[in-house]
C-alpha cells in the first residue's frame, strides 16, 4: 500500500469519530395535531427527541396503545456500539499503519456484519416495541400493530411515521467506501 | 283629477321611490364600503396569523383583549384587574395576591388605557400597561407569556385616568388622578370635610412609576396639582422628550352637576410636565416623603410564579409651587379629552370635546414662551402660557366632539369626532381637514398600530366605538362594543370591517406581529419550576396533613390525576390541592375542579404548580376531574376525595391505579 493509500485507510477510520456526534437513524412522526413534527434520532449511544421533550411527549402518546416506554438507559446495544466504534477506528488506524490491503478486507467485513447485525437489531426493537403490548392499554385495535418500519414511511393511527438514515449512517457508508476504494487500488500492487 | 296632474303625481312618487331605493343602497351603515375588495384585505386564510396584535382594554369588564388585524378576530383575552374564572386567575392561591389593595381584596377593576413598552420612542413588544380607573392601579403584562406580572397602586390618587402612558424609553408610566379629592395639605391625607369645600379642599396628582429593565415597577415621584379632573396624557418625544402632557377638565372646580358646572370655562388646560426636570429634583432628595400606603403585586419568579403582595408607606411628593420649572398651564379649549403628541414629536393636539376647532399647540413655541415667561398669569401658583403664543393652529371643523387622535407617521393625524359619529382625517403642518369617514356610532378612542409613538405602522386604524345598536345580531338589551377597522393607506379612508368587542375598549395599542411572536413562552420548563409545593414527578406525590389543613401534592399528565384516589380528609378540613402539570408540549393544559369548593377552577398550564382551596363541608366522596379536554381519555381524567366526619379517624391514603 502506497502512502496515499494509508492515509486514505486512516481518514475512512478516522471519520468514524463523527459517528459520535450525530445520529444514525431518526424516526419523525407527522400527525394534524403536531403541526411542526414530533421525532427521535438514535445515535450510537442514546435516543433523544429531536426537539428537547419529544421524547417524552412520544411516549405519553404511546402509552395510549400500550407501547412500552423508549427509555435510552435500558437498551443495552446503545451502551456496546460506542466501543464497537472505537474497535474500528483503532483497527483501520492499525491496518493503515501496516499496510496490508488483505486486512481492509476483513475489516470491511467485519464492519458490514457489524451494520447488519445493528439492522437487525433495531428491526428486533422496533418489532418488539410494536407488537408487546400492554393488553390494559385503552386504545386497542383489533389487528393493529405498532412496528415501526425499518426504512421509509408507515401511517400508524393517525400519526404517519418515517424512518430514515441520518449522518451518522452515511458518514459509515462514506467509511466503507472509501475503504473499499483503498483495498481495490492497492490489491493489484 | 285632471290626466295631467295624474301623471305628474306617478312621476313624482316614481321620483320618490328611485329616491328611496338610492338612498338604501347607498350605504347609511357604511355597507358599501364592505366590499368583496374589503374582504379580501381583511381575509387572513385558515392557518395564516394576522399581520399586527391588537391589545384592547376590556373598560368594565378589567381584562384586557387580545385582537388579530386586519382580521378582527379575537384571540385571547389576559385576565388584569378582575378575578377569571377561566383559569382562577384571583381565585388561586398563586394569583390572590395580584388583587390586593390598601382597601383589601378588589376582585374587578375598570381598565382603561394599554400601552405598550416602548424602546427609542418605538413599541418593543416587551410589555403592555394597563391602567385601572376606579382603585388607581396600573398593571405589567409580560407579553412573553401574555400574563399579568404586575400590579402597583397609586396612594394619594381617586381615579386614575391619565395612565398608563410611557415615556420613550419605558423610563416612566405615567398616572394621574381623574377625581380630586380633599387632601390634607402636607401629608395628603383624604379629609373628613363637607364636598362643597371643594375650590378650598380638593386637590390632585400626577405620578410618574419608575420602570426598570426588568420591568419592576415603584413610583418615582408624585406631583401636587390644582383640583381638577386630570383626563388622558401623553408623553412627549424627539424634540419633546423630557415633557409629558396632561389633559385636565372641570377647572371650574365644581363638585356637583359637572355635565353644567364643569363645562363653563371657554378654556380649560393642558398641564405640561417637565418630568426630567421632576426626576431630577427628585433624585436629589427635593420635595417630601409623605405617607402614601400603597400596593405593589407581582409574580415572584423566584419562588415558583407566586403572587407577594409588597406594601409601600411612603411616596415622594413634588409641589410644583415651590419647584420652579417642572408643571406649566396651556390654555386649551373646550373641556379637552384626548391629548396627542405627533410622531415628530413638534405638536400637541387635544380633542376639545366641546369645542368647535381642534387646537395644535407648538412645542417649540411652548418653549419659547416658558423661556420668554411670556405668562398670561397663574393658576394656583402655577404659570399659565398664552394660547396665542404657543397655538401651531386650530383645525377647522373637525366635527363635532373630538376626542382622540392618532398619527400614520405621513404627516397626517385622525380624529374621532364621538358626536357627529366621524374620523376626520387632517394634515398636521396645515391644520387642514383632508378627509372623513362616518363611524358606526360615536367613536371614543382610535387606534393606529404604533399610531402614538414616534414610528407608527400607517396602515390600518380601528375606531372603538361607544354605541353598537344594530351593528350585529340583537342580543337583548346588552350589545359587546363595536370596533371598525378602516384601511389608511391610501388617500381616502376606506372602511373595511367590524368586530365586536368584549367588554368596553376604551384605548388600544396595536404592533407588528413579528414583535412579539419571537418572544413566546409555549410552557413553563418543569425543571425550572421552583414553587415551593411543586411536584416534579409522579414518584413525589404525596398528601400530607398538618393539623387541619391538609396538602395534596398531585400531578396531571395525559389522561390521568396521581394521586386519583384520596382517603382521611375530614368535614372542616381545608384542603390545598397543589397541582403540578406534568407535560413539557405545547398547549396541553389540565384543568382541576372539586365538587363544592367556592372558588374557580384552576386551569395549569405545562410545568406549573397552581393550587385550589377547598373546605368539605358535607360528609360522603366527592369526584374532582379534569376541565380542559386533554385528551382522547379526558373525560377518564377525574378521581375521588373521600370525606369522613370531623371526628373520624379516617388514615389519610392515597393512590392511583391500584
Amino acid at each position: 500500500m502506497d502512502t496515499r493509500n494509508r492515509i486514505l485507510m486512516a481518514v475512512a477510520a478516522l471519520m468514524l469519530i463523527g459517528v459520535y456526534f450525530t445520529p444514525i437513524w431518526s424516526i419523525s412522526m407527522e400527525a394534524p395535531q403536531y403541526p411542526e413534527g414530533i421525532g427521535m434520532n438514535i445515535s450510537i449511544d442514546n435516543i433523544e427527541g429531536k426537539n428537547e421533550n419529544d421524547l417524552q411527549n412520544i411516549n405519553g402518546l404511546n402509552h395510549y396503545i400500550g407501547m412500552k416506554e423508549i427509555n435510552p438507559d435500558s437498551i443495552p446495544e446503545l451502551k456496546v456500539m460506542p466501543y464497537i466504534f472505537g474497535f474500528l477506528i483503532l483497527s483501520g488506524l492499525v491496518i493503515a499503519g501496516i499496510g496490508k490491503p488483505k486486512w481492509i478486507l476483513f475489516w470491511l467485513g467485519l464492519f458490514v456484519l457489524f451494520a447488519i447485525a445493528g439492522l437487525v437489531d433495531f428491526y428486533l426493537w422496533g418489532y418488539d416495541y410494536g407488537h408487546n403490548l400492554n393488553p390494559d392499554a385503552p386504545i386497542k385495535v383489533p389487528g393493529m400493530t405498532y412496528q415501526p418500519p425499518l426504512i421509509g414511511s408507515k401511517q400508524l393511527l393517525n400519526i404517519n411515521a418515517t424512518s430514515l438514515p441520518h449522518i451518522g449512517f452515511y458518514i459509515s457508508l462514506l467509511s466503507m467506501s472509501i475503504a473499499g476504494t483503498v483495498w481495490w487500488r492497492s490489491k493489484k500492487d | 283629477m285632471n290626466k295631467l296632474l295624474k301623471k305628474s303625481l306617478l312621476w313624482s312618487l316614481a321620483a320618490i321611490t328611485a329616491m328611496g331605493f338610492i338612498s338604501m343602497g347607498c350605504s347609511s351603515n357604511g355597507e358599501f364600503g364592505s366590499s368583496s375588495d374589503a374582504a379580501q384585505k381583511v381575509y387572513v386564510a385558515p392557518g395564516e396569523h394576522d399581520e399586527f396584535y391588537g391589545f384592547f382594554s376590556g373598560g368594565y369588564n378589567g381584562q384586557m383583549g387580545v385582537y388579530g388585524l386586519p382580521s378582527g378576530r379575537h384571540i385571547f383575552t389576559i385576565p388584569v384587574f378582575s378575578q377569571a374564572p377561566v383559569n382562577g386567575y384571583g381565585f388561586s392561591e398563586e394569583t390572590k395576591a395580584m388583587l390586593q389593595t390598601t382597601d383589601g381584596f378588589i376582585p374587578w377593576g375598570d381598565a382603561h388605557h394599554p400601552e405598550l413598552s416602548q424602546t427609542d420612542g418605538e413599541t418593543d413588544g416587551r410589555w403592555v400597561f394597563m391602567n385601572e380607573n376606579n382603585t388607581p392601579r396600573v398593571a405589567r403584562i409580560g407579553l412573553d407569556e401574555f400574563k399579568t406580572q404586575e400590579i402597583i397602586e397609586i396612594p394619594n390618587s381617586a381615579g386614575n385616568h391619565a395612565s398608563s402612558f410611557v415615556t420613550p424609553n419605558t423610563e416612566y408610566v405615567s398616572a394621574a388622578t381623574r377625581f380630586s379629592i380633599p387632601m390634607k395639605e402636607g401629608s395628603l391625607e383624604n379629609m373628613d370635610v363637607s364636598i362643597d369645600s371643594y375650590k378650598e379642599n380638593f386637590k390632585g396628582t400626577i405620578s410618574f412609576i419608575k420602570v426598570s429593565d426588568e420591568g419592576h415597577m415603584s413610583i418615582d415621584f408624585q406631583i401636587m396639582m390644582p383640583g381638577f379632573n386630570y383626563d388622558l396624557s401623553h408623553a412627549g418625544k424627539g424634540p419633546s422628550d423630557g415633557w409629558s402632557f396632561f389633559t385636565s377638565y372641570n377647572s371650574e372646580e365644581a363638585n356637583t352637576l359637572l355635565e353644567i358646572n364643569a363645562s363653563k370655562n371657554d378654556k380649560d388646560y393642558i398641564a405640561a410636565i417637565n418630568w426630567k426636570k421632576a426626576a431630577e429634583y427628585a433624585k436629589q432628595g427635593k420635595g417630601e416623603m409623605i405617607p402614601g400606603k400603597h400596593y405593589r403585586n407581582y409574580i415572584d419568579h423566584e419562588e415558583g410564579g407566586i403572587a407577594k403582595s409588597e406594601v409601600i408607606e411612603e411616596v415622594r411628593v413634588l409641589d410644583p409651587r415651590k419647584l420652579e420649572g417642572i408643571v406649566y398651564f396651556l390654555p386649551t379649549p373646550k373641556s379637552p379629552h384626548g391629548v396627542d403628541v405627533d410622531p415628530t414629536g413638534q405638536y400637541i393636539a387635544a380633542g376639545g370635546k366641546l369645542s368647535t376647532v381642534i387646537p395644535v399647540h407648538s412645542f417649540a413655541k411652548m418653549q419659547d414662551a416658558i423661556e420668554n415667561e411670556d405668562f398670561a398669569g397663574e393658576e394656583q401658583g402655577i404659570p399659565v402660557l398664552k394660547y396665542d403664543s404657543i397655538l401651531h393652529g386650530e383645525v377647522e371643523n373637525p366635527g363635532l366632539g373630538p376626542l382622540h387622535t392618532e398619527f400614520d407617521g405621513k404627516g397626517n393625524a385622525y380624529t374621532t369626532a364621538f358626536i357627529s359619529s366621524e374620523i376626520v382625517k387632517w394634515n398636521i403642518e396645515k391644520t387642514e381637514v383632508v378627509d372623513r369617514i362616518d363611524v358606526y356610532y360615536s367613536p371614543g378612542h382610535l387606534m393606529i398600530p404604533g399610531g402614538d409613538s414616534e414610528n407608527p405602522d400607517g396602515k390600518y386604524l380601528v375606531s372603538l366605538n361607544k354605541i353598537t345598536k344594530d351593528r350585529y345580531l340583537p342580543t337583548g338589551p346588552e350589545l359587546f362594543h363595536s370596533a371598525q377597522l378602516i384601511d389608511i393607506s391610501g388617500e381616502k379612508m376606506e372602511l373595511l370591517l367590524d368586530f365586536p368587542t368584549e367588554g368596553e375598549p376604551h384605548y388600544a395599542q396595536g404592533i407588528a406581529a413579528e414583535k412579539v411572536k419571537k418572544n413566546q413562552k409555549r410552557f413553563y420548563e418543569i425543571d425550572d419550576n421552583n414553587h415551593p409545593h411543586a411536584t416534579k414527578s409522579e414518584k413525589e406525590t404525596k398528601v400530607v396533613r398538618d393539623g387541619n389543613e391538609v396538602h395534596v401534592y398531585m400531578t396531571t399528565i395525559r389522561s390521568h390525576f396521581t394521586p386519583d384516589n384520596i382517603e382521611g380528609i375530614k368535614v372542616g378540613d381545608e384542603v390545598y390541592f397543589h397541582v403540578t402539570n406534568l407535560e413539557q408540549d405545547w398547549d396541553v393544559p389540565h384543568g382541576f375542579a372539586m365538587k363544592g369548593a367556592n372558588t374557580s377552577e384552576i386551569l395549569v398550564m405545562p410545568g406549573e404548580t397552581l393550587t385550589l382551596k377547598w373546605q368539605p363541608k358535607k360528609v360522603g366522596v366527592f369526584p374532582f376531574y379534569c376541565t380542559d379536554f386533554c385528551s382522547a381519555l379526558h373525560q377518564e381524567m377525574q378521581g375521588y376525595v373521600r370525606v369522613s366526619p370531623e371526628n373520624s379517624d379516617t388514615p389519610i391514603s392515597y393512590s392511583t391505579g391500584q
